[in-house]
């Protein structure tokens, strides 16, 4: 491990409090790809001295895919245990690098007794570049093309569009939209549990639809923000046998960036 | 025998009215079919939102053509309807051109003038929608789903369109024609229908013309009456219905789903280390319904769903940009609207028949709505984005997701699979929770 990290019972037990909740998320936590993008997250708020915490094994899934099945008890279940968690901890702000949690810990906890500041990981960054904490050194990304691709639950469903790109860019890359950005974006695929089932009979797969979109404006790099987006992306790419386009978080960028 | 036109024409006006206030009360008493819901918050929001969308068309621009083309026929329409009042107190009154003598005659002729050329509008933009329509090859307006009558009657609604207007037209130039052989009273300024059937009316003679005035003139106002009453069995009802429909739409953010209040409570109860497990149930109110989770049929949607269902006008926006939809899956969410609608209909016509609604053996979901249809959404918001009304499908299709999964156990195998993993294991994978840190030390 090249980066340090306490969780909640530790801040705990030393009678601290962090800044900030880190929520890693079932796929932060468990997809392979995905831990990547966790732990770049947590070498750039190491690097800038962000005091931050875990739960570890105390984290839940947020309940989102079984909500979005239509299994509110489930879906309850993990948000009310969550909750007690939370509050025990007495926990302030959150911050999630997927919008999924993040869409459901911000809009749908509240209503069961959970209240926090929820951001998402690209606004935490943003935040932090605007306070001056975050330097964003860009010049390794110079003639290279980024197009992003907007998260349904970060985008359409939470109205955030300008966090990711403002972050992109100070990459000093050249941000490329595809035609359907922002308001108009077109999902991946794995959204409301679609990641967790076939899909139903059609003429193609939702992501290799996307995916052709994202490659018809040639770019050097895929930008997503959601660990979802990134897998169904990342088949995608596959699919087209594409083996010079990178799929990457925006943490991974700016980590990247900075040679973390 | 002189009064005969005046009450031939009241009549016509009350029963016109009846008639269209009767339709009304019947889908208002459909609408309240489905389950209450409190949308009353934010009132300055709501008028504001009312104001922007539909009357402010805000949302209609995102397709410049179709918005633009529509802006005309809305203002056109509206302002058009101005000229009813002067029909309706001339029927009533026997007078002619009654706003003549209010207006004074500048006024008058500049408002007769700009009707004329909004009618010459619509005339286009009817004639480009009609086109558009039938030969263009739009796809979302060539789908299956509206086969038969959605495609009649869109088509309909151009027809009647343009023909009142052409009634406006001939009744303005029989009239202008009097006016020139010095048979009226010159009032009022017609620079289109003067120009265009002016001269075709030249060798009219004067009996010819008065006919001609008199038949275009009872035409409109018995078209504008036919067409009010037509509205109930079209997907023009929208004209009405998107003032209350914006009105009501949700406010909150997209993302946010409701949570049922009803299943929070048993949770509590079964998380609570103090609650004794052998203590007896609470009493149980005898009158009480069973909770029902999610939507089978018409009568679990709420009220604002159901509203939502009349209020569509079978644009296919929704349908357009949804991502199951545009990669060839059954899901179309025009579709879910359209379907809503029809059940409704058809429990309404069922309670006109028997008093009250009597079970039919037929429900919303597998009579209507395939669940394949259902299990394609990924829940993107997309189609709610799209709609120029506020349209919420995806709210519809997550009820009858929740029914599904909660009354019946019948999600696809592979769904049920990850809930157990999430209620087992905290994650929808089969990942003990214990090891939700291992991802630092690797
Ligand atoms: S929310 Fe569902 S129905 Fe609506 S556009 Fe997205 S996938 Fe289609
Ligand atoms: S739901 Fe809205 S976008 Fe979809 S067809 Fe109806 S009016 Fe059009």
């Amino acid at each position: 491990m090249d980066f340090t990290l306490k969780t909640m019972a530790e801040y705990a037990a030393e009678g601290k409090s962090p800044e900030v909740l880190f929520w890693v998320g079932c796929a932060g936590s468990f997809d392979d790809r995905a831990k990547k993008i966790t732990r770049a997250f947590c070498k750039i708020l190491n690097k800038i001295n962000v005091e931050f915490a875990v739960l570890g094994p105390e984290e839940s899934c947020t309940g989102d895919p079984a909500k979005r099945a239509g299994n509110e008890f489930v879906f309850q279940m993990m948000a009310l245990t969550n909750i007690e968690v939370l509050n025990a901890y007495d926990v302030k702000k959150i911050v999630t690098a997927c919008p999924h949690c993040f869409n459901t810990l911000k809009n749908e906890y509240p209503n069961l007794g959970g209240n926090y500041e929820v951001i998402h990981h690209t606004q935490f960054l943003k935040q932090l570049m605007e306070e001056g904490r975050l330097k964003i050194e860009g010049g390794s990304f110079k003639g290279r093309k980024i197009t992003f691709h907007d998260p349904c639950y970060l985008g359409r469903g939470n109205g955030e569009y300008e966090a990711p790109r403002m972050l992109l860019e100070k990459l000093d890359a050249e941000l490329v939209e595809m035609k359907r950005c922002k308001t108009n974006g077109l999902c991946c695929g794995a959204g409301g549990a679609q990641m967790f089932k076939e899909p139903e009979k059609g003429a193609k797969d939702i992501n290799v639809e996307r995916t052709e979109e994202a490659l018809s404006v040639k770019p050097n790099v895929i930008a997503t923000g959601c660990p979802f987006c990134m897998t169904m992306m990342t088949d995608g790419v596959k699919h087209f046998d594409n083996t010079t386009v990178e799929v990457k978080d925006i943490a991974e960028l700016l980590a990247e960036a900075d040679d973390l | 025998m002189q009064y005969i036109d005046n009450i031939i024409f009241i009549i016509a006006l009350i029963v016109g009215f009846r008639l269209f206030f009767k339709s009304l009360k019947e889908i208002y008493r459909n609408i309240l079919l489905g389950r209450k819901i409190d949308r009353s918050d934010r009132p300055a929001e709501r008028w504001a939102t009312m104001g922007k969308v539909a009357l402010g068309q805000s949302k209609m621009t995102k397709r410049p053509i179709a918005g633009i083309l529509h802006i005309i026929v809305y203002v056109g329409f509206v302002i058009i309807n101005l000229e009813l009042l002067e029909i309706i107190i001339d029927g009533v009154f026997g007078t002619h051109r009654f706003l003549a003598g209010i207006f004074g005659n500048s006024f008058y002729n500049a408002f007769t003038a700009t009707l004329e050329i909004l009618a010459l509008l619509v005339v286009l933009a009817v004639v480009v929608f009609f086109i558009r329509r039938n030969f263009y090859g739009v796809k979302r307006l060539t789908m299956k789903e509206l086969f038969g009558w959605p495609k009649q009657d869109a088509n309909w609604i151009l027809i009647i369109e343009f023909a009142l207007m052409a009634a406006f037209f001939t009744m303005n130039a029989a009239d202008w024609s009097l006016q020139q052989k010095g048979a009226g009273e010159a009032l009022g300024y017609y620079p289109v229908s003067s120009a265009v059937l002016g001269p075709l009316f030249g060798n009219f003679s004067e009996g010819a013309l008065v006919i001609l005035e008199r038949g275009a003139w009872w035409f409109h106002f018995i078209g504008i009456l036919f067409f009010m009453n037509y509205l109930y069995y079209s997907k023009h009802l929208h004209i009405i219905f998107a003032f209350p429909n914006t009105w009501f739409a949700n406010l909150e953010k997209k993302g946010k789903f409701n949570n049922l209040a009803s299943v929070t409570q048993e949770i509590k109860l079964m998380m609570d280390p103090n609650a004794d497990p052998y203590a007896a149930a609470p009493e149980a109110d005898p009158n009480a319904v069973p909770e029902k989770f999610g939507a089978d049929d018409i009568f679990d949607l709420n009220q604002v769903q159901l509203l939502n269902a009349y209020s569509c006008t079978e644009c296919g926006r929704c349908t357009a940009v949804c991502p199951a939809n545009i990669t060839g899956k059954k899901l179309s969410p025009r579709k879910i609207m359209m379907d809503t609608r029809d059940r409704l209909e058809e429990v309404g016509k069922n309670i006109n028949k028997n008093g009250k609604f009597v079970d039919d053996g037929k429900k919303l979901i597998d009579d209507h709505i395939q669940r394949e249809e259902i299990w394609a959404c990924t829940t993107c918001n997309a189609c709610v984005e799209a709609c120029p009304v506020l349209i919420d499908p995806l709210s519809i299709i997550m009820e009858m997701r929740r029914f599904l999964v909660m009354e019946q156990s019948a999600a696809p195998q592979e769904l049920n699979l990850m809930m157990t993993n999430v209620e087992n294991n905290a994650a929808p994978w089969q990942y003990n929770q214990a090891d939700r840190l291992k991802w630092a030390s690797e």
